[in-house]
């Protein structure tokens, strides 16, 4: 069984990727401010939390225990979601999920979904699979509906659309809503999607979400937005739908105080989401009267079982790491092929697919370690990220010029007389070296000067 | 006391000057240093780049080479990075678990071990010049140098030191990702610079000649005003000789 990730297996390479969005300097404009205004807030809603570390900390092993326990849990959700009148589906990859999904649809005579927060079903591709079955999805967060009606790929994780300004989206709306006036404010942007979505969530019966949580102990599932779109789309069809990925849950309802307080400072630098959805299976008369889960595992129990990255399940989606991250300010996210963007996405893509694909994304890092540092629930990105070089290295995928040069250094490094040996070719081959350059390097660096004498021979000298 | 240095191999191939600015400092505060000559190198780039076995010989050559020594001072915040963060996950496959153990206390970064374990800030320097600091990744998150070098600098006689914008931000070296990535770090690297430019500063200094190998290769080919120099050189009162 082959696990794909939206269609990361096909994307191009970080680098070739990188290469085309860096000569983007609108896009690039656009990726700077937003991820400087995101994270100069989180920075100020971090800073007055006396107990952030103690918050981090916990929420890291309320994670640990998960998945040290996930079968278990996963069966108590089901037993509690199930008791309280919902239906609990189980997904190996995405063909299934999507198969399950069609079929609940299907199952009702609806040709239309209302979609909200699903990065999962971006990583299943549902929504070409509800077109091939003639079903129309639409997308009701106001990024994701900007990335739609765009024929766009989301960018980041929270603020899928942050590549787009506000000009770009004002064109997007005139031309696909039909509109041949609209304002330029952003309350005018706005009205035109409210008018847009409420009448979808007013006509279409089955609604479809993702989930930030599921609580095991209650069979409660958790959805936090800064819209209501959200609000709307899980409360108003009379038929719901919510797939999650299994690293989801969380043992108790109790458990929810620490990361409600973690998610939305690191992700929006908001104290508290402005909605914060929990549903507990089915409630005769109010609101949905049929409530489905899926379960997706697709790819995920394989990265659980390796103990030394199966932290990257930990991850919550705030992409305070995506702010944080160096590389991701220059390439937006794009370059890393995925629905997972930025330094998660570099470690979470390449493990879900069992490193068989994207195997670029380990490297696109400076392992400067930022993302480490912001990360509420403390994965140690760098630390996976060398993992995985390994992995690759390990493979026989890692090219074969970097590993013959990397077996003749660590030869030479082997012994200080062999080093001594190499230095001297060093200073002959400079001058030719400067000459010709050096890939890549030198396309926007001098190399240094190479001085005649060693450190090592200026002491032998002076002793 | 008996320090023993170790200068990291870049270091001895490319900035041998920083190595003699270290014994320099080191000297005339009344210190003794010795260079165990089998030295090579601490096995930092085999391990970011997933070359683990290889890794794991080189710091069995390091631990070997520096069996017995008291104070191990290294001018270079990533390799001290790379002893403290990852020889202890390297260390039980190896079987060197106590070897390493012994050692970690044992190892400091220079500007480390100038205010933490020889308790000076003040070590005697005149430099004349108006001085940027960049802080490496590695000195910032892992070793937490704090404003360690920032205090060695500000008891510089003649030393003017201005704040560098956005100072935790990567450089954009990151080893082998400078090759790998080239055309990203690239671009990383031109923010360091507009940000070393606002500054005016004639001098950018850093704990690691890696990042300022990448800088300085920038601002050379910009032919930019402001200079790399290790902050070794500074603190020993020396401007770096050219070859």
């Amino acid at each position: 069984m082959s696990i794909h990730v939206g269609d990361a297996a096909t994307a191009p390479d970080f680098q070739k990727a990188a290469h085309t969005l860096l000569g983007n300097a609108q896009l690039r404009g656009n990726v700077r401010r937003a991820t400087e205004t995101i994270r100069n807030k989180r920075a100020i809603v971090v800073s007055e939390m006396p107990d952030w570390e103690a918050l981090r900390t916990s929420a890291q092993q309320i994670k640990q225990r998960v998945l040290s326990n996930l079968d278990g849990l996963l069966e108590q959700f089901e037993a509690a979601c199930t008791k309280a009148g919902g239906h609990v589906h189980w997904a190996r990859d995405a063909d299934e999920a999507n198969r399950i999904i069609i079929g609940i649809i299907q199952g009702h005579h609806q040709t239309e979904v209302i979609k909200v927060k699903t990065m999962t079903s971006d990583e299943t591709r549902l929504n070409v699979a509800l077109e091939a079955a003639g079903i129309t999805p639409w997308e009701t967060d106001l990024a994701d509906l900007i990335i739609q009606l765009g024929h766009d790929k989301p960018s980041h994780i929270v603020v899928p659309a942050l590549h787009r300004n506000k000009t770009e989206i004002r064109q997007i709306f005139m031309d696909k809503m039909g509109l041949t006036e609209l304002g330029t404010r952003p309350e005018d942007l706005a009205a035109a999607a409210r008018n847009y979505l409420r009448e979808r969530f007013l006509r279409v019966g089955v609604g479809f979400s993702g989930a930030n949580f599921a609580v095991a102990e209650t069979g409660s599932v958790c959805v936090v937005e800064s819209e209501g779109n959200g609000r709307m789309c899980v409360t108003l069809p009379r038929v719901m739908i919510t797939m999650l990925g299994i690293e989801k849950i969380i043992p108790a309802f109790d458990d929810l105080e620490v990361f409600l307080q973690l998610l939305p400072r690191s992700a929006t630098g908001e104290r508290m989401n402005p909605y914060n959805s929990i549903w507990t299976g089915v409630t005769p008369g109010d609101g949905p009267q049929e409530f489905h889960v899926v379960l997706l595992d697709n790819g995920r129990t394989k990265l659980l079982a390796d103990t030394e990255s199966r932290e990257t399940l930990h991850c919550i989606r705030c992409a305070a790491c995506l702010n944080a991250c160096p590389v991701y300010r220059q390439t937006g996210g794009h370059a890393y092929g995925s629905i997972y963007s930025g330094p998660i996405g570099a470690i979470l893509t390449p493990q879900l697919q069992s490193m068989e694909h994207s195997q670029s994304l380990p490297y696109a890092s400076s392992l400067c370690g930022a993302c480490y540092e912001v990360c509420p629930v403390k994965i140690n990105i760098p630390e996976i990220l060398i993992h995985l070089r390994r992995k690759i290295v390990e493979n026989g995928d890692a090219p074969v010029t970097e590993g013959l040069g990397m077996k003749i250094a660590a030869f030479t490094l082997g012994d200080a007389s062999r080093l001594a040996g190499a230095q001297k070719l060093v200073q002959l081959g400079h001058k030719p070296l400067e000459a010709i350059g050096l890939p890549g390097w030198s396309a926007a660096r001098d190399l240094p000067a190479v001085p005649k004498e060693t450190f090592r021979a200026w002491w032998g000298k002076r002793s | 006391m008996l320090i023993s240095l170790f200068i990291a191999c870049y270091n001895d191939t490319l900035f041998p000057e920083t190595g003699k600015a270290v014994v320099r400092v080191l000297e005339r505060l009344g210190h003794t240093v010795e260079f165990r000559a089998a030295q090579t190198c601490c096995g930092q780039m085999h391990y970011n780049t997933g070359y683990h076995p290889e890794a794991v010989s080189i710091m069995r050559h390091f631990l070997e080479v520096f069996q017995g020594a008291e104070v191990i001072c290294v001018p270079s915040a990533s390799c001290v990075a790379m002893m403290r963060d990852h020889y202890p996950k390297m260390a039980p496959e190896a079987g060197l678990i106590n070897e390493v153990n012994q050692i970690l206390p044992k190892i400091f970064e220079f500007t480390e071990l100038l205010t933490d374990k020889l308790g000076v800030t003040d070590v005697g320097a005149t430099y004349p010049h108006t001085v940027t600091m960049h802080t490496s990744c590695h000195s910032l998150r892992s070793l937490h140098i704090g404003d360690k070098p920032a205090r060695l600098l500000q008891a510089v006689r003649g030393l003017t030191l201005i704040d560098l914008p956005n100072s935790d931000q990567c450089c954009g070296f990151g080893g082998t990702f400078a090759i790998k990535n080239a055309e990203v770090s690239a671009a990383m690297l031109d923010e360091k610079m507009q940000a070393i430019a606002a500054t005016n500063a004639e001098i950018c200094t850093a704990g690691d000649n890696s990042c300022l190998m990448h800088i300085g290769g920038g601002l050379s080919r910009q032919k930019a005003g402001t200079r790399c120099v290790h902050i070794a050189e500074i603190l020993a009162g020396l401007t770096r000789v050219e070859a």
